[in-house]
């Protein structure tokens, strides 16, 4: 009989000091399928396409191709087995082409001289085989999120790769360009590849996927074909109890405006150009305003610019009726405003720092724990370690432990706990749930819904679709720096919200 | 696991850090050894002990206490200029201006002396006035222009050594190139020694520069640890962005951190050239190696403003001893070789550590693997 399987993994076992982050793990990727690869943050699936890609070696287990043993060393190694991957972060030069980055590594070359002809037509013709519709003499800057995606993917296939790896490939995409990537994905699967798609999104994995293997907290829990599955028991098997997916929340009628913007113009630090041109809205007292985008559509810099972390160049910010506009970021913080910033690790924790110390770090100038210029250490302790109880902050040496040694999840609960028990009147969470798993993504939504029912202003941005829907009273949606729709969660569908997302369709406001 | 489990003794910091100096400074013996042994083998071994020896050469006790004196002398103002590298490194600056601002601090000290007749203590403060400017500028440099402070200290270094060269050409002695000998111009900007010379066989030079070196060191230490000062300069040098994200002014809180470790360099000249030992050369084209092997005591010394106090002597220590070399069998500059050697392999206190982590990290993985084995 024929071998089914294009790779196996048997028995992956890999351990790091402390932790089993794979036990007995296996996966078995058949010919022309494909697999979604399903678990939570910390599940193991990193690690286990690590292995895969030899980049650790695995204390026990095998690794087949085509039924033969292989060895796989390094990454080396797995390329020339055909093995290739679309990153979640895209591994491409900006101001390259699409095909000067498609041949980079491998460039035809004859005497050292570049040939791109040939290149090019071979990327053509993989293009139009596999209905991918890339123009490879644009630039990587001017083209969009989905098309360097797709440069992605036809890196692999100009490679010859046979076994293509998907790593959370939707993250970044709005709705119609997720439903094309399924589209080229069949495709994939029909001219023969064997795709492994990684994500935790199930309802993608049911559209696309022929069977889906599940892992929980390194071990393996099972193959099942979803076909004969449902959406409820995927999750199950991934978190290992019944999920409540959406979010409790009762009928509430916003108060007072908290936060006025009105013509608010950023310019961003990138490019030249203006990042948020002339945007005005309110958040009011009790309502949770979701602002909704793809990713570097002004967001970042709205945000910066209502934080006073970038200076506003035109316009008006008023908190609670004081005009905050070119108020220092310290003012504004004990005005009453809190940030959850995007990036925990760039703007949220100090890493080196202890876990008090980051608790702190909105509040160690404030008479309780400072006196006389001295910080007052006991007094540290105690807030810091109530905080760490209410909001159940797991460390492994408690307040002392360092902050970088902390899973991403307790680091943001942390970051989450400074900033709510500051007790603001407005809240800014920026992707607050970005990159945890199911359990704690609950906890953080229940959070923000409570700051909401106490009265409190919350201004949320989020790149989730879901989370969008589930949390908000009221949808704004980003577009290249402008406001280009305001929505109504309970009326709106994901498809709607798509167009405006992707500059399809916008409203005056 | 979650039982609570000791920290194994090499993985404690403080432990890491003794060892890691520890070898450093082994392994610099042991290169000058070598070096030694290259230019002439006969006198090698007793070179090398000459150096490690210092003031101990001498059999009598009152040679050796007189002699220590001189170490001490010298290992103040080194020990300023470590603290001032250290102090900036642990908001993430580099001072490699201390070596400019040590000049400045002696210019302005010595100028307020000599010229100006004032006090000592008056003179001290100048000088650290004078090394808290130097040091703002880089700071400021830094804050507003983000121009690498390694860049403009550096660049300084050598604006402070012509500039101070120039000012000092006025109280300069008809004779020779040395500026005139402080305590007969102006006896009252000597820093005092309080008895302290006593203890020393009588040696004039050690005076309370050196204890109040140490006090300061001490005094950086509850700075950067207990203060609400030092949290914030910290935060600000671990990560620039978390402390703009919380409303830390990290622009001031970068040129406040250069000022006083500019401050901290100009004191460190002001306890040297304010004890008399030295004169300054008004001709000298090459920036004084004080503020260059601040940085060497710093690293040696684990970062740490305790540690810098043994490191600094330990340095001096050997600085001095490579005067005892024999200038018969060795060219004059060898002693200036052989602890520079020693010096430079200071510098790797950090990446011993990172050795040993990283081996103690492989046995632990290595463990762990042959218990999955079982």
């Amino acid at each position: 009989m024929e071998n089914q399987y294009a790779i196996e993994m048997l028995g992956i076992t890999k351990r790091f000091p402390g932790i089993i982050a794979n036990d007995n793990i296996t996966l078995q990727l058949k010919k022309g399928e494909i697999h979604a690869l399903l678990g939570e943050n910390g599940a193991g699936k990193s690690t286990l396409m690590s292995v895969l890609f030899g980049l650790y070696q695995p204390e026990a287990g095998v690794i087949k191709k085509d039924g033969q043993e292989v060895a796989i060393r390094n990454p080396n190694d797995a390329t020339a087995l055909g093995i290739g991957m679309v990153h979640q972060h895209f591994k491409l030069v900006e101001c390259f082409t699409v095909l000067d980055n498609i041949i980079m590594g491998v460039e035809p070359n004859r005497f050292g001289f570049l040939q791109k002809k040939e290149a090019r037509r071979k990327v053509k013709e993989l293009s139009e085989r596999y209905g991918l519709h890339v123009d490879p003499d644009a630039k990587i800057e001017d083209i969009t999120v989905g098309m360097q995606q797709r440069t992605e993917i036809l890196k692999m296939l100009y490679r010859d790769n046979e076994i293509l790896i998907f790593d959370e490939p939707t993250a970044v995409l709005t709705p119609q360009e997720i439903d094309e990537l399924m589209q080229i994905m069949r495709n994939l699967a029909a001219e023969g590849k064997s795709i492994l798609f990684i994500s935790h999104k199930l309802a993608e994995i049911m559209a696309v996927a022929d069977r889906c293997s599940v892992l929980r907290k390194g071990k393996y829990i099972g193959t099942v074909e979803t076909k004969n599955t449902t959406m409820e028991e995927l999750s199950a098997m991934m978190v290992g109890r019944n999920v409540n997916f959406h979010v409790e929340k009762v009928e509430k009628t916003p108060g007072d405006v908290v936060l006025k913007v009105e013509n608010m113009t950023v310019a961003s630090r990138v490019h030249k150009n203006n990042a948020v041109r002339g945007v005005s809205f309110e958040v009011r007292a009790g309502e949770i305003v979701c602002i909704a985008g793809i990713d570097g559509n002004g967001q970042t810099e709205l945000v910066y610019g209502l934080t006073g972390l970038e200076p506003v160049t035109e316009g008006k910010v008023t908190l609670k009726g004081t005009d905050i506009t070119k108020a220092p970021i310290r003012s504004r913080n004990t005005m009453g405003m809190s940030h959850i910033p995007e990036d925990r690790h760039k703007h949220g924790l100090v890493l080196d720092y202890t876990l008090e110390d980051n608790i702190v770090l909105q509040r160690y100038f404030e008479p309780e724990f400072t006196r006389g210029g001295f910080l007052r250490r006991k007094n540290i302790r105690g807030y810091a370690e109530r905080l760490i109880e209410q909001y159940d902050v797991r460390s492994g040496q408690g307040a002392v432990t360092s902050a970088r040694s902390m899973s991403g999840g307790n680091q943001q609960k942390a970051i989450v706990a400074r900033e709510i028990d500051r007790d603001p009147e407005l809240l800014i969470a920026v992707q607050p749930t970005r990159g945890l798993d199911v359990g704690a993504i609950e906890y953080i939504h229940r959070q923000i819904v409570a700051e909401r029912d106490a009265g409190k202003a919350v201004l949320l941005v989020s790149l989730e679709m879901d989370e969008v829907m589930d949390v908000s009273d009221r949808i704004l949606v980003m577009y290249e720096g402008e406001i280009v729709g305001q929505l109504d969660p309970r009326t709106t569908t994901a498809e709607e919200m798509g167009l405006y997302m992707a500059g399809a369709k916008r409203e005056e406001m | 696991m979650a039982a609570k489990k000791r920290t194994p003794i090499l993985r404690i910091p403080a432990v890491q850090t003794l060892l890691a100096s520890l070898v450093c400074i082994l392994l610099g013996l042991v290169v000058g050894y070598i070096a030694l042994l290259l230019i002439n083998p006969a006198g090698a071994w007793e070179a090398i002990t000459d150096i490690v020896k210092n003031f101990w050469t001498y059999s009598n006790s009152r040679a050796q206490m007189k002699y220590l004196g001189n170490t001490l002398v010298k290992a103040a103002p080194l020990l300023m200029c470590s603290l001032s590298v250290l102090f900036a490194y642990k908001v993430g600056l580099f001072n490699i201006g201390a070596a400019g601002q040590y000049v400045a601090g002696a210019g302005a000290g010595l100028y307020c002396a000599l010229a100006l007749g004032l006090p000592w203590w008056v003179c001290m403060i100048a000088a650290a006035l004078a090394g808290a400017l130097l040091g703002c500028l880089s700071g400021m440099l830094k804050a507003y222009r983000n121009v690498n402070e390694v860049i403009s200290g550096i660049m300084l270094n050598w604006i402070a050594l012509y500039t101070i060269n120039s000012l000092l050409n006025v109280v300069k002695d008809t004779a020779s190139p040395y500026t005139v000998v402080l305590s007969k111009t102006n006896p009252s900007a000597v820093i005092p020694s309080m008895g302290l010379g006593a203890l020393f066989t009588n040696n004039k030079y050690v005076t309370i520069a050196i204890p109040l070196a140490i006090i300061i060191a001490v005094a950086i230490w509850v700075l950067l640890e207990k203060t609400k000062l030092g949290y914030e300069l910290k935060a600000t040098g671990l990560n620039r962005n978390a402390a703009r994200y919380c409303g830390m002014r990290e622009k001031y809180n970068t040129i406040l951190t250069m000022g006083i470790a500019g401050a901290l360099a100009g004191l460190g000249a002001a306890m040297f050239f304010l004890s008399g030992f030295e004169e300054w050369s008004v001709t000298q084209s090459s920036v004084p190696a004080m503020g260059f092997n601040g940085i060497a005591a710093a690293f040696l010394g684990g970062l740490n403003p305790i540690g810098a106090i043994f490191s600094s002597f330990f340095i001096q220590h050997i600085t001095n001893g490579g005067a005892y070399v024999d200038m018969k069998m060795y060219s004059s500059q060898i002693s200036d070789f052989i602890s520079s050697v020693i010096i430079y392999l200071c510098g790797f206190v950090l990446f011993f550590k990172y050795c040993l982590n990283r081996w103690l990290n492989h046995r632990d993985e290595a463990a762990l693997r042959k218990e999955g084995d079982k």
